[in-house]
């Protein structure tokens, strides 16, 4: 396809206004007049029985119109459902218990946040503290304090999967290489917080409610159960901007709920914003996991089998959509690898930490922290270069579309293609030269490598392997990954979209004026885009949402297919019109004309105007009017098979990274010296957006790696509750990225695009571990968790100088 | 000095992108809050209320501040400079195109405080290096962009500047 606009850097619409400080976020909305503010109460206690709340004294306070308990919330909402089946009971607001440190106890309707958080003073909760667990291993353990009694240990979910024939690989296996591997607990800190503004109207017993919520849009079920309401009475709308969130604000669902009954018993309109302590102490995070990881390997650096056993710590409660990061990356478990064997145990396990959901790369860099360290580990072990160990085991480009043993269908890609493109970029073998000459020189350089598959547009079955075989087959199956689209043009010829993909700063806007105006033969610029999302007037279906990077593979086509739509209308009313064939006209430039008969054309102004104003000239049958939705979904997305297979998403990128650091080994600091990723996702839609999403992805991951923590003590009590505790990386702490692309077009999507802006952000932590370790070779230390700040290397490294002196 | 009892309302003063606005708040009102809700500003946004962030960064006579740190009282008879001082009378300040070009900006929640920083930066930098400008905004967080598209859109502007 030759393209004016899709493909080309184009300036985003979305800028002027958010340059010019006329966004509309959610905190800058009133949309109800009297709208009252909430401020809420929280657990100061990891674990605690809620033995009496006294509300009274806050009740009589000034501007003050109601104080919620969780007994409120019990008797007017079911808990949320979840789709595992250990009876865990999760409301929006504490019950009978509290299990982590912020768990929301009590909420304050005021007029105004400053009186609602004078009368949380006020209130007077009597706790009667309980014995807490953080730890992953601990909380496995048959005498550990349980969280949910009902459920009788803290395993929310636990399955065993076995594809191919591990233990033929690993008797036949010239080495085995096995480790553990600690992943942390950490977020992505959107600079927005969550908030929330809620309306209750008893006359027609409607919710409504505004959310920086971001889909998935299943949700939407998972809050009207709650509610229980029908789902055509809880309205939910979403803001055209929405201040970052890289899965965060998925999160804000239960507040969401919570909001929409406090406005019910408060009777007015009720607006939340949250302040940053809440949010670093209860708002969601990626789960911090344990791994246990084993391969098989062959003398020549072949690995023919995995075995891994990976505990996801999913906080107090287990809140949907988790356990998925458990299964978000399960199809894609080997990786780029051709590895056949492959056996896995999955548990998640409940602790007194805040809960957990849906963040950049999610479930991948707990991934690809242990696999692309082990491949690392498989080199030493070997005495082999890592890079040759990765290029061995690469999927290669003629064995696409290639099957994972775990039923993942790898859609396109030249791994080794991409992978040598990398080492060229980064001159590897002159590293290695180099690397010894420093070293020579008393400096401790270090390379890294790291080969990721980035999975985009997540299959809807795949959360449903969480359950066996047998229990998925005592409910409907679930697959595809619907998303909708409106194009619309009015009788003045205005052209408007409308799409459902709630944009948290990607830039759907820009993408899709490029792709209708394309489409159409306009200018970009003329197109209207809707981005506010209105499950009441938009199209959309349970896969909606801004998350897996779903909008490159499938909201833009559902907005192509949409567009598509209007342009066939278009061309068969001019051929009505200008009666010639469908194939001897053309679409471009604000017009349809007859191929080589220069002067025999139609304006789409006219075409368009005809369809409103003069229906009479349209074909026998058609429609009058020009609004056309489109749904789209992939039909590789299906729903996982008996044997525990499942294609757990619809296109498959690749991301091949490299990296040098320099350590001081006497103050244990990391210096990234520069960082080299190459990209394949298929056909590129806005390469301006795309080096943005990536270079935002890698930033995140590069925090992961080196500064972010949600850090607990051991007995519970949260230790990272403001920015001054909790560190994002800064402008100064960015080294040189440089990033490339291959671009192997998906099979599978009608541009040919993949998802991206989550890849490095998978790598990123497993590639800069791989540099330190690599760096510091020789001195015997082992890098397994992170972050990887100077003290936890100086640590490392003072350790195993004393072991290495107790051996010597 | 002024004096106030708890909850007694002070009437505050200020001159905001030109223009002057009067209202009575308490003395405990963040000018945060005040800027965006008592004035309508809503282009400042707050992201952390500890004066992390940097997101509510506005002018107060001249010198970038954390609103969210500063009490409406304490800007009583200052001039004050919003983002919505950057775009008067259908000018835009040549920053506010370069974030764009340079595609400094995505979700775009943090932009306002960077251009109130960086506008300043710029005034009294005439060459700077890009250290300075990526020391400038470490008192930013921006968990968008990965800073490099804002610190190519400072030093872009810079260079503008200095060719002038």
């Amino acid at each position: 396809m030759d393209c004016k606009h899709i493909g080309k850097p184009m300036k985003r619409v979305e800028d002027i206004r958010l340059t010019s400080g006329r966004g509309t976020f959610i905190d800058d909305m009133n949309p109800f007049p009297n709208i009252h503010q909430a401020a809420i109460l929280r657990s100061p206690y990891p674990h605690a029985r809620i033995k009496e709340i006294r509300t009274e004294k806050a009740e009589r306070m000034p501007g003050v119109k109601a104080v919620i308990t969780g007994q409120d919330i019990a008797a007017l909402t079911n808990p949320f459902p979840v789709g595992v089946t250990a009876p865990v009971k999760y409301y929006s607001l504490a019950v009978d218990k509290v299990r982590f440190v912020g768990e929301p106890v009590a909420v304050v309707i005021a007029k105004n946040r400053y009186l609602a958080e004078d009368a949380l003073e006020a209130i007077e909760v009597v706790y009667e503290q309980l014995p807490a667990v953080v730890d992953i291993e601990k909380a496995l353990e048959p005498d550990a304090p349980v969280l949910h009694e009902a459920v009788g240990s803290n395993i929310a979910n636990h399955r065993h999967f076995h594809y191919g024939n591990v233990d033929e690989a690993f008797r036949q296996a010239d080495l085995v290489v096995k480790h553990t591997f600690f992943y942390p607990k950490y977020s992505a800190t959107p600079v927005e917080t969550y908030g929330v503004i809620a309306h209750y109207d008893p006359s027609e017993q409607q919710y409504t409610i505004w959310s920086n919520f971001h889909g998935p849009f299943t949700l939407q079920s998972v809050m009207a159960a709650a509610l229980r309401t029908p789902s055509n009475r809880l309205r939910i709308m979403i803001p055209k901007d929405v201040g970052g969130s890289y899965g965060i604000k998925s999160g804000v669902y239960p507040y969401m709920v919570l909001m929409a009954v406090a406005s019910r018993i408060a009777g007015v309109p009720v607006k939340w914003i949250e302040d940053r302590q809440e949010h670093l102490a209860a708002s969601s995070s990626g789960t911090d996991r344990v791994t246990w990881i084993e391969a098989a390997v062959k003398r020549d650096g072949t690995v023919t089998g995995l075995k891994m056993k990976m505990v996801d710590n999913v906080g107090g409660y287990v809140r949907a959509p988790e356990p998925a990061c458990l299964y978000r990356t399960h199809s894609n478990t080997t990786g780029p690898y051709r590895i056949r064997h492959l056996q896995m145990e999955t548990i998640a396990v409940m602790t007194n930490k805040s809960p957990t959901g849906l963040i950049r790369g999610y479930g991948g860099q707990q991934l690809y922290f242990p696999l692309e360290r082990l491949m690392h580990m498989i080199a030493q072990k070997l005495g082999m270069d890592p890079a040759d160990v990765i290029r061995k085991n690469l999927i290669r480009a003629e064995e696409f579309p290639y099957t994972t043993p775990s039923g993942g269908v790898y859609d396109s890609g030249d791994y080794r293609k991409a992978f040598d493109m990398l080492l060229d970029i980064v001159n590897y073998d002159e590293f290695r030269q180099k690397q010894k000459q420093a070293r020579a020189e008393g400096k401790y350089l270090g390379m890294g490598l790291a080969c990721i598959v980035e999975p985009s547009g997540s299959n809807m079955g795949y959360i449903t392997i969480a359950l066996t075989p047998e229990e998925r087959a005592k409910s409907l199956p679930k697959s595809g990954c619907a998303e909708g689209a409106t194009v619309s043009i009015d009788p003045m010829g205005g052209i408007t979209v409308r799409i459902s993909t709630t944009p948290t700063g990607q830039g759907h806007e820009t993408v899709a004026a490029q792709i209708v105006g394309e489409v159409l033969g306009v200018d970009p610029r003329t197109v209207k885009v809707v981005a506010e999302m209105d499950t009441l007037t938009s199209p959309w279906s349970v896969a909606s949402g801004s998350y897996s990077s779903r909008f490159a593979a499938i909201g833009s086509s559902a907005v192509y297919q949409a567009a598509h739509k209007v342009r066939q209308k278009l061309l068969h009313i001019a051929q009505e019109l200008l009666q010639v064939p469908l194939d001897q006209l053309v679409l471009e430039h604000g017009r349809i004309a007859v191929k080589d008969a220069p002067g025999r054309e139609i304006s789409l102004k006219r075409l368009i105007g005809s369809t409103h104003w003069n229906p009479d000239v349209l074909p026998p049958g058609m429609e009058p009017g020009i609004h056309e939705t489109a749904f789209y979904t992939i039909p590789a997305a299906m729903p996982p098979d008996e044997n525990d297979q499942v294609n757990g998403s619809v296109t498959y990128g690749f991301v091949a990274d490299a990296v040098t650091v320099e350590v001081d080994i006497e103050t244990g600091e990391v210096k990234i010296l520069d960082y080299t990723t190459v990209h394949d996702a298929g056909k590129l839609l806005n390469p301006l957006i795309v080096d943005g999403q990536i270079l935002g992805g890698l930033v995140h991951g590069l925090g992961g790696a080196m500064y972010e923590e949600l850090a607990y003590d051991r007995n519970g009590q949260f230790l990272s509750g403001s920015f001054m505790d909790y560190l994002c990386p800064t402008a100064p702490e960015i080294p040189p990225i440089t990033i490339k692309h291959l671009e192997t077009p998906s099979p599978l999507t009608p541009l040919g695009a993949k998802g991206l802006g989550e890849g490095n952000t998978m790598s990123a932590p497993a590639v800069i571990a791989n540099a330190v370790e690599d760096a510091l070779s020789g001195l015997g230390v082992t890098i397994d968790t992170l972050p990887l700040s100077p003290n936890r290397i100086w640590t490392l490294i003072q350790d195993a100088k004393q072991k290495m002196e107790i051996t010597a | 000095m002024i004096q106030a009892a708890k909850h007694e309302k002070v009437l505050v003063r200020v001159r905001i992108n030109g223009k002057l606005y009067a209202e009575e708040v308490e003395p405990r009102r963040l000018l945060s809050d005040f800027l965006r809700e008592d004035c309508g500003l809503t282009g400042t946004h707050v992201g952390c209320e500890h004066g992390v962030c940097g997101a509510c960064t506005v002018r107060v006579n001249g010198a970038a501040v954390r609103s969210c740190l500063m009490f409406a009282v304490q800007a009583a008879d200052a001039e004050i400079t919003t983002v919505e001082g950057l775009s008067l009378h259908g000018s835009r300040h040549p920053l506010q195109d370069a974030l764009s070009e340079c595609h400094g900006l995505q979700c775009g929640f943090c932009t306002p405080g960077i251009l109130m920083s960086a506008a300043e930066f710029l005034e009294e930098h005439q060459d700077p290096t890009t250290e300075q400008i990526e020391e400038m905004l470490s008192g930013h967080l921006c968990r968008c962009t990965g800073y490099k598209g804002i610190v190519e859109a400072i030093a872009k502007v810079a260079k503008e500047q200095k060719d002038r």
